[in-house]
């Protein structure tokens, strides 16, 4: 008999003993009735063998690191390695000191980079939050609206580009905005030059003019608000589709037979009722773009200032590491005001 | 109910915004000339000059190294997590595992890099290990994140689960391990797949998180694809994205096929 063959039996054997004990039938053998037991014997039984190992893997990786910023951001910079100065130093007598610097913070506030670069990702999410629920709204209202076979194919078809790397559909888009890109080629193909040389004529009173082609759109905020609509976009249709698929048409029907124009219905019955999902949508293109750093990095201007961008220039240009924690720490304090909002909007929708 | 014309074309020029920088990337790739947007000819030169690089090729690799580990060990706990907190009433912590779980969904990439690059290094300062950062580190912090998409995925799917069966298997004696093998796992067994893939995706995907914890010599696939694309268009990594998206195409096209046919499949049974 073999080695592995006799530990078999001994944790068989041992799954049986116990199962007789009970009063019940000796199982059919199963490989993890002999580690169940192996575990048991260890004391690790039962419940706290499944909750111990996502427990454990995530106070080290996830809360501990959080703690580790939380004191980086409180000590002082020095040029070396690591470049930052030890919280807690021991004196030869054996004392423990600790010394707490808030000269980071201090920092954050004096340096007006730092409160434009956070006002500046806050206006760079919202306009790109309203633009994307201008884009998805309609889109997700069409999809909710199809006929079964062709929801399931539109729903695959939002999020058919999600699947594919975020960076290359950013970096498609760099080819479509640079001057004489995609976008300038087919306008100045199709002749739009002469509309634009129309139209300025009638809007020279106004002392209005629209800018001749090439346009330059890449590397502006212009840029950005287009690569996060365009990357976020799914986000913002898929709560709203999930929302609006389960509106009752009888509710549209009964304000249209009541004399509403369609535009009314929509103001006063659609949109109230979908609020909960344009909410969670919004939020969710809004959370991540406060964040966002890939996208003002390739397509933004080197005047697009966002707070990621600032934290990644920080800690790997500057190697100012307690800065670049401070400033993590200030924006997780911006992140968590909207997170709230769509907590409550979730809410919500698990009351009703 | 009378409809305008105005939702269906609004709708279709936002999934022309979809498709349209997508399809422009593919077939600017067959692109005989250098200049990405002006187009010289067909040509697959930019696949071969691709196949030919090194530097993308132990990149690509590193990068399905990584995403394969991570996939699977966020899968092993993510799905204990999803357990733990959709099947044990009140444990010490249950609190405490759940938000910590989800926090990483909504945390943005710089500060996810940032707190574990500093937890590496201050770990190897005391206690020796990780010794340096690089395939290992990656690996760790990939998995943590992609645990908490595996942790959303599986207890929803463990929450439409109808309970009756579990407790019918534990009436006739079957222990919680074996209840779990033998019934719940079945089951989710669609969640679990789904969950890995996208882990596998999320981690093949990521260049903020790896640009902080990874080290000298251990370049994944897309930190080598941004600091091309930093220097601006180049029609090889237009090769390099018709590829992923190929493969990712398919893939997709085919599991939405599988689903849609299953209905059809049980209705004779």
């Amino acid at each position: 008999m073999g080695k592995l063959e006799r530990r078999r039996r001994l944790g068989a054997d041992l799954v049986t003993a116990e199962l007789a004990t009970a009063g019940l039938p000796r199982p059919v053998w199963r490989p993890w009735g002999f580690l169940r037991e192996r575990l048991t014997m260890m004391g690790i039984g039962g419940r706290w063998a499944v909750i111990l190992p996502p427990l454990l893997w995530l106070l080290i990786f996830f809360l501990i690191p959080l703690i580790v910023v939380i004191k980086i951001a409180f000590s002082e910079s020095v040029v070396g390695q690591p470049p930052y100065m030890p919280l807690l130093t021991i004196s030869p007598e054996g004392d423990v000191q600790m010394t707490l610097h808030l000269s980071n913070f201090i920092f954050l506030t004096q340096d007006h980079l730092y409160l434009d670069a956070y006002l500046s990702s806050l206006k760079i999410a919202a306009i790109s939050t309203i633009l994307a629920l201008i884009v998805g709204y309609p889109m997700a209202y069409f999809i909710a609206r199809s006929g079964d076979r062709a929801r399931n194919i539109l729903l695959m078809l939002v999020i058919l580009p999600f699947w594919s790397s975020f960076l290359l559909r950013v970096y498609a888009w760099i080819g479509f905005l640079k001057n004489n890109g995609v976008i300038d080629n087919t306008l100045e193909a199709l002749g739009v030059q002469h509309l634009i040389d129309g139209l300025n004529v009638a809007l020279a009173p106004l002392g209005w003019a629209i800018p001749p082609l090439p346009w330059t759109m890449l590397y502006t905020d212009f840029g950005v608000y287009i690569g996060i609509v365009y990357t976020y976009l799914p986000f913002m249709i898929l709560p709203l589709y999930t929302n609006l698929v389960k509106l009752d048409s009888a509710l549209l029907e009964a304000s249209a037979d009541l004399g509403a124009r369609p535009f009314r219905t929509f103001l006063s019955v659609t949109l109230p009722l979908s609020m909960p999902g344009v909410i969670a949508g919004s939020m969710l293109v809004f959370i991540p773009a406060i964040g966002e750093y890939v996208i003002p990095q390739l397509l933004g201007g080197p005047s697009t200032l966002m707070i990621g961008r600032v934290l990644w220039d920080e800690f790997f240009t500057n190697r100012d590491w307690p800065t670049a924690a401070a400033v993590a720490i200030a924006m997780l304090v911006v992140v968590v005001v909207p997170l709230m909002i769509l907590q409550r909007a979730q809410n919500a929708v698990v009351e009703r | 109910m009378k409809r305008g014309p105005f939702i269906p074309i609004v709708a279709t020029l936002g999934f022309i915004f979809l498709y349209a920088p997508i399809i422009s990337l593919v077939v600017f790739s067959f692109n005989e000339s250098k200049l990405v947007t002006v187009w010289g000819g067909f040509s697959t030169k930019w696949y071969g000059e691709l196949f030919a690089n090194p530097q993308v090729l132990d990149a690509g690799l590193l990068s399905l190294r990584v995403a394969g580990a991570s996939a699977t060990i966020a899968l092993i706990l993510g799905t204990l997590c999803a357990v733990a907190l959709s099947r044990f009433r009140h444990f010490r912590g249950k609190t405490l595992l759940g938000g910590m779980v989800s926090a990483p969904l909504v945390m943005p990439d710089v500060i996810t890099g940032l707190s574990l690059l500093l937890l590496f290094v201050a770990m190897e300062e005391i206690f020796g290990w990780p010794a340096g950062r690089g395939e290992l580190t990656i690996i760790i912090a990939h998995s943590t994140f992609c645990m908490a998409y595996v942790t959303v995925v599986v207890a929803s799917r463990l929450s439409d689960l109808d309970i009756s069966l579990e407790e019918a298997a534990q009436d006739l004696g079957a222990v919680p391990a074996r209840v779990f093998f033998d019934i719940t796992l079945p089951i989710i067994a669609p969640a679990l797949i789904s969950s890995w893939l996208l882990s596998f995706t999320l981690s093949l995907d990521d260049l903020v998180i790896a640009s902080f914890v990874s080290g000298p010599g251990s370049s994944t696939l897309p930190m080598v694809i941004f600091s091309k694309i930093k220097l601006g268009v180049s029609p090889d990594v237009n090769a390099l994205a018709s590829l992923i998206i190929g493969v990712v195409a398919l893939g997709v096209i085919v599991a939405t096929i599988i689903q849609l046919r299953r209905p059809t499949k049980k209705a004779p049974a």
